[in-house]
């Protein structure tokens, strides 16, 4: 009885849910299941991660300017701070 | 020896060379993560520069074998903030690079879906941005994004979900319209494009 209830109450929040969802995304989410519908977002998530990894890596890959090496070949030669000259 | 003019420097020890040589390894990181903090190439080496002698300096308290990519990017952050807070033209500096992305987003050699996501992640409030480029494309665990920010590691996690949705949202709505095309065509063409990434890189 109360798994029977239970089963009753999930199934009128889920149509909540749809009714819900359809009234205020219509052009989008009209007759697709939810689970398809969460699909979707799943998707577009990945899409966007793999789109930020790709412009993050963009830069990792370029060439590093000369002049990062440079001032760290310079800052061998300083003098140690506190230096005892 | 043959310097006679300078103060003889300090031998360079195994272990500033072990530094020295990781610490190179690291600075396109450096120059990619200084790049999405501030916008703006030529800003972005110089505080990628600064980030990387300020390491250097403070090679001393720096524990060899513990994570130095976290510990760099955390210089750099912090360079970032403190430099921002300093510069009274920041605002002025902003609104600059903003007009320079958006005249790259003009030229229509250049990617499509890229564009609109930075457009996009410009959008977001700056701790949602870092957050989310730590973590979604630095390769940083929760935790170890969380040591950078000097911040919660719950706090980084929500800070990630929020940049996730409002992300996803603008790019759904299109906020910014381009060829004349229809707006909500910027996430059409992100997962195009990354379709295609995923095929070249598998």
């Amino acid at each position: 009885m109360t798994l029977a209830f239970r089963a009753y109450s999930n199934s009128v929040r889920v149509a909540a849910v749809y009714s819900m969802t359809d009234i205020s995304n219509p052009s989008r989410s009209s007759g697709q299941p939810k689970g398809e519908r969460l699909e979707e977002a799943r998707l577009r998530q990945q899409a966007i991660g793999v789109k930020l990894r790709h412009m993050f890596d963009e830069v990792v890959n370029e060439p590093v300017p000369d002049e990062f090496l440079e001032i760290l070949r310079r800052a061998d030669k300083r003098a140690p701070e506190g230096g005892d000259a | 020896m043959s310097g006679a003019t300078n103060p003889p420097p300090k031998p360079p020890s195994a272990d500033d060379d072990a530094f020295k040589r990781e610490l190179v390894t690291l600075i396109p990181h450096l120059r990619a993560f200084a790049r999405t903090l501030t916008g703006d190439p030529t800003a972005a080496d110089d505080l990628a520069q600064d980030a990387m002698m300020k390491a250097w300096d403070a090679r001393a308290s720096y524990l060899m074998g513990t994570n130095m990519k976290a510990w760099t990017f955390m210089i750099l952050r912090n360079q970032f903030y403190s430099e921002k807070r300093r510069s009274w033209r920041q605002s002025q500096l902003d609104q600059e690079a903003a007009e320079r992305t958006l005249v790259a987003v003009d030229d229509p050699e250049s990617p499509v879906a890229l564009d609109e996501l930075r457009l996009a992640l410009a959008t977001l409030p700056e701790e949602q941005r870092e957050a989310l480029i730590l973590v979604g494309a630095g390769g940083f665990a929760y935790e170890e994004a969380a040591d950078i920010c000097q911040c919660a590691v719950g706090t980084v996690k929500s800070r990630v979900s929020r940049a996730r949705k409002a992300l996803q949202a603008t790019l759904e709505k299109g906020g910014y319209a381009r060829d004349g095309r229809a707006a909500g065509d910027a996430m059409r063409s992100i997962l195009a494009a990354a379709d295609r990434l995923a095929g070249v890189r598998t």
